[in-house]
Parts: C-alpha cells; sequence; structure tokens
C-alpha cells in the first residue's frame, strides 16, 4: 500500500484516493513544433518508456481531494515515495542528481535548458 | 539423459529413489558460446531447446539472475488459451497452444496440459458484442472456439452466479473447448532437461553486468561470473529486459508491473474449466490439489519489487465473489507478485534490435505462460537465421515507429 500526499492541497491517502499517471515529464513534440515531427519523436512520446529498476519519476492525480495533476519521485523496488512537487517544476536537486540511465540523460538537458532560459 | 517410464520409476522404487539423476547439470560457464540466451524462465529455455533441436545450435548458454523459473514461468495462473482478436495473435498463441498438446510426449516431461476448457464470461452488453467479434476472427484463422447461452455456462460451471438481477449478470460466454491449463513449474523444467540434454549449458546465479559491443556488434557479456564472449545474446528477461537493453543503450517501449494472483485452501473439486470474467476483473480455475488459483489485474504504476498491494487483491477477490459466491467464505492461503513487461498495444515484441547480433523477445505482460513453446519456436528461428521468423514479423519493435500496432488490450480477456 502506498502512500501519498498532494502538494497541491495538501491531502494524504493511500494509492486507492489517488491515480497513477505513469511517467512524467514526457514532452510532446506537436505541441512544440507541429510541423516538424519524425516518426521516431512520435514514437518515442507514445511508447518508448524510462523504466527503471530504483529511482523513477511519475504523475499523479489527486482524485478525492483537489483533483490536480502533480509529480512523484518513487523508487520501483522500495516503493519509498521520495518527494512530491508540482506539474510545472523539475524535483528537487539532489534527486535529479540520483537519477540514472535515461532519467539521468533528461535532468541533464532540462537543467542546462533551464540556466539557458 | 534418464528417460522416465513406468520402468525406470519401478527400477528406482526397487532402490528407494536413490539413484535418480540430477535432471539438468549446473556447468562453470565457457569462455565463449555461439548464443547466450539471458533468462532462464520458459520462455528462454525453450529458445535455447528449439535453437539447439531444430537449428542444430548446440555451443549455447542459458544466464540466469536467480534460479531457473524463478520469475513470472513459476508466478503465473497457468492458462491457456488462443483466441486472441488480431491475425498476428492468433498465429503465434495458436501455434503454441498446439505445442503444448504434445510437450509432454516430445520433452518426456509431464507438462499435466489440461485441456479443460477456457470460458470467457460476457457480463455486459458491450463485452457479449466485443467476444462475438472475437468469435467470428477466430472461426475465419480455423480456431475450435463457439459463444454459448447462459445456460450452457451454468452447466458448465454450476457454481456461478444466474441471478439475471444482479449487477453484472451472465449474458453468455465465449468457450475455447482446447484451452486449459498446464503445470507451469514443469514447463520450465521440461525445456531445461530436453535443452541440457542436447548439450545447452545452463548457468544459474550469474547476472548479466554489462554487455560489449564492437563497433554497433554484439561481442560479449559482462556478468558476475565473468566475461563470456558470444556474437548473439537473445533477450528474453520479462520484467527486467528494459534494464538489460539499456545496458546496449536501446530504449524499450516497455513498463514493468506488478501482477498478483493468489490461491485458496484446497477444497473439493467445484470448478474443472478455467473462467475469466472481464467485466468483473477476475479469473480463476481449480488447481489439481483443489487450490482455487485467482488472478486479477496490474497494480496501476511501475513496480520491481514482485510484491503487489493490497487494494488490488481486495479488487479481484470481490469481484469474483460476486459472480462466485461459493467461495465467500474460503480463505486464501498464499498471494504472489510478478514482475510483468508491458508494451502500449499489449503485444509482444520478438525479434531484431538496432544492435547487429542482439535479440530481444518481450513484452508478453501479464499473458506469457501460454505462449512459451511457440515464443521459443519463432524466436528460436529468428536467431538462427538472423531474420524474423514469419510468425514474429509482424512483432517487430518497428511497429511502435510504423504505427503498426497490434492492438490486444480490449480483446484480451482481462483488462489489464
Amino acid at each position: 500500500m502506498l502512500t501519498v500526499t498532494c502538494p497541491v492541497c495538501g491531502a494524504q491517502g493511500d494509492e486507492t484516493d489517488f491515480h497513477g499517471g505513469g511517467q512524467a515529464h514526457v514532452r510532446r513534440p506537436a505541441t512544440h513544433d507541429p510541423s516538424n515531427i519524425s516518426d521516431e519523436e512520435q514514437r518515442d512520446y507514445l511508447f518508448i518508456r524510462h523504466n527503471p529498476k530504483g529511482l523513477h519519476f511519475e504523475r499523479w492525480r489527486c482524485d478525492r481531494g483537489c483533483g490536480k495533476w502533480f509529480h512523484a519521485a518513487r523508487d520501483t523496488v522500495t516503493m519509498e515515495f521520495k518527494a512530491f512537487y508540482g506539474i510545472t517544476e523539475l524535483p528537487p536537486e539532489e534527486l535529479m542528481k540520483q537519477a540514472k540511465g535515461p532519467w539521468a540523460e533528461y535532468f541533464a538537458k532540462a537543467i542546462k535548458a533551464r540556466a539557458k532560459a | 539423459m534418464m528417460r522416465y517410464s513406468i520402468f525406470s520409476l519401478a527400477r528406482n522404487a526397487l532402490t528407494g529413489h536413490k539413484d535418480w539423476q540430477a535432471v539438468w547439470r549446473s556447468p562453470e560457464p565457457r569462455p565463449g558460446y555461439d548464443v547466450i540466451v539471458l533468462g532462464a524462465g520458459g520462455h528462454g529455455l525453450a529458445t535455447a531447446y528449439y535453437l539447439a533441436k531444430e537449428h542444430g545450435i548446440t555451443n549455447v548458454a542459458v544466464l540466469e539472475k536467480g534460479w531457473l523459473g524463478g520469475g513470472n514461468t513459476g508466478r503465473n495462473t497457468t492458462i491457456i488459451r488462443s483466441n486472441y482478436l488480431q491475425d498476428p495473435s492468433i498465429a503465434i498463441y495458436e501455434l503454441s497452444r498446439s505445442l503444448y498438446e504434445d510437450l509432454s510426449q516430445e520433452l518426456n516431461y509431464n507438462m499435466m496440459f489440461s485441456p479443460r476448457g477456457v470460458l470467457m464470461l460476457c457480463q455486459t452488453e458491450h463485452e457479449f458484442r466485443a467476444f462475438k467479434r472475437t468469435a467470428h476472427a477466430n472461426r475465419l484463422a480455423g480456431l475450435d472456439c463457439r459463444m454459448v447461452t447462459p445456460a450452457e455456462v451454468k452447466e458448465i460451471v454450476p457454481i456461478i452466479n444466474d441471478d439475471p438481477t444482479c449487477r453484472y449478470p451472465i449474458l453468455g460466454a465465449y468457450y475455447q473447448p482446447r484451452g486449459g491449463t498446464g503445470r507451469h513449474d514443469a514447463v520450465a523444467w521440461g525445456y531445461a532437461r530436453g535443452a541440457d540434454a542436447l548439450g545447452v549449458d545452463i548457468i544459474q546465479n550469474c547476472e548479466v553486468t554489462g554487455i560489449q559491443r564492437d563497433g554497433g556488434k554484439v561481442v560479449g557479456l559482462e556478468t558476475t561470473r565473468g566475461v563470456i564472449k558470444t556474437p548473439k545474446i537473445a533477450v528474453v528477461t520479462a520484467g527486467h529486459v528494459s534494464t538489460i537493453m539499456d545496458m546496449a543503450g536501446v530504449r524499450m517501449p516497455i513498463e514493468s508491473l506488478c501482477l498478483q494472483a493468489l490461491v485458496s485452501e484446497p477444497i473439493k473439486p467445484v470448478i474443472d474449466c478455467v473462467v475469466m470474467a472481464n467485466t468483473v476483473h477476475g479469473y480463476i480455475s481449480q488447481s489439481d490439489k483443489g487450490e482455487l488459483v485467482i488472478g486479477g489485474g496490474t497494480d496501476p504504476y511501475n513496480n520491481y519489487s514482485q510484491r503487489g498491494s493490497f487494494p488490488s487483491l481486495e479488487h479481484t477477490v470481490t469481484a469474483l465473489v460476486e459472480t462466485f459466491p461459493i467461495i465467500s467464505r474460503l480463505r486464501m492461503l498464499r498471494m504472489w507478485g510478478g514482475i510483468v513487461d508491458m508494451t502500449g498495444d499489449r503485444s509482444p515484441i520478438i525479434g531484431k534490435t538496432p544492435v547487429d547480433g542482439l535479440y530481444v523477445n518481450c513484452g508478453w505482460g501479464t499473458g506469457g505462460f501460454k505462449a512459451i513453446p511457440g515464443s521459443g519456436f519463432v524466436f528460436a528461428d529468428t536467431v538462427a537465421n538472423d531474420r524474423p521468423h514469419q510468425i514474429a514479423e509482424a512483432f517487430s519493435m518497428d511497429r511502435f515507429r510504423e504505427g503498426r500496432l497490434i492492438d490486444e488490450s480490449v480483446a484480451a480477456a482481462v483488462a489489464h
């Protein structure tokens, strides 16, 4: 049984009070450049998923509270939540550093983009 | 290999059963192999067996991180059927089901294949129409399946709740009489014994830590028992396929979820077929020991822990109690979870990868057990000839780029 806390309204409950929404930080290519999307980009958006054994970042919805979507960092082996954060936010700095594999690549790019902005 | 027969049983009975041979060897890994199969579950062992038997490639190793058959092969609910909706699915699952029919004889190992019939209930008007559509598709493909009326359902499964006023009444069912169950561990053990006898090395407690490549081509594996050279790697690691493929830089359209099952205390025979109830989300059969074997849907979030959550189990059991009121006071003995590899279209991935010499067979999700013989057969052919087997062709990874999906998420008997 997972215990989830909504970072928006502060409601706490078990997994049946919330709704898991799969991998976080998936970027829809058509939103950014609709005239220039390759089949590979569209495949990655629709089907390719980060599937780490360990630290993972995902979306949840506060079903029986405020109804908002938010982000969570969770370990897929211990099932422990490491952080809950807003739907437009990146995870806490130290978790981005701990991330491995495809997630590490993603956050390295995201941090660079944030610094530029 | 010692052949099992009534005579070998009698001979060993006379010597107090002290002289039975080990069923397979436990060899040290050699420095190199022609093919290395990763994962000694049913699919991996079947692949190795058919590589040796059908293609004469016997310099093969099967590496297993834990113990043989300890993953999903030993954690499923042993249902065998082939009445899927799409043509490519029908082809591979029916090949598999038909191979199961004489597998015990072929491998000289009792798989306890029991074609007791699989009944998929229609509990809403929509479900009734969907199964009717599947029934037509299956009949066109030549499968022996038919729709049955509520009265026939009651005859086949007398313990079913046939109250027409209940929340989800029985409107009919889709019946595959040639489907059934098998002994899951025996499938792994039988293939392991068969492969071992043909010269395949099965190496347990050997975890892969890296895939060595040279110019986009596979050359070897780093493992906890040293470096092993090979030009061909066949990855059959189910829930752990993403972690292995990440080592080779190949990103997979897979999410690993936990699927749970449970068994009740043993009772006298009450149900002699498999019943799947999609709408209420559960399925049930009775083992030869008398336990009711019960399964449901996956937990809805990524999980590598082989432990599911209680709400999912509760949901499954609640559903089945409505359909089978007789089980309401049964105590449940054991529950367990397996990590299943789910693809976007709920169909498997079989074939080559962007890395030369690296082949993958995964994505069987919640329905891999039934597919073991067919999957091993076509994957061995794919690996041996370095091109997809005719039946495997549709299941290539390219289908996600091309949008050529094999959508079974609605056709599967239990929603995922």
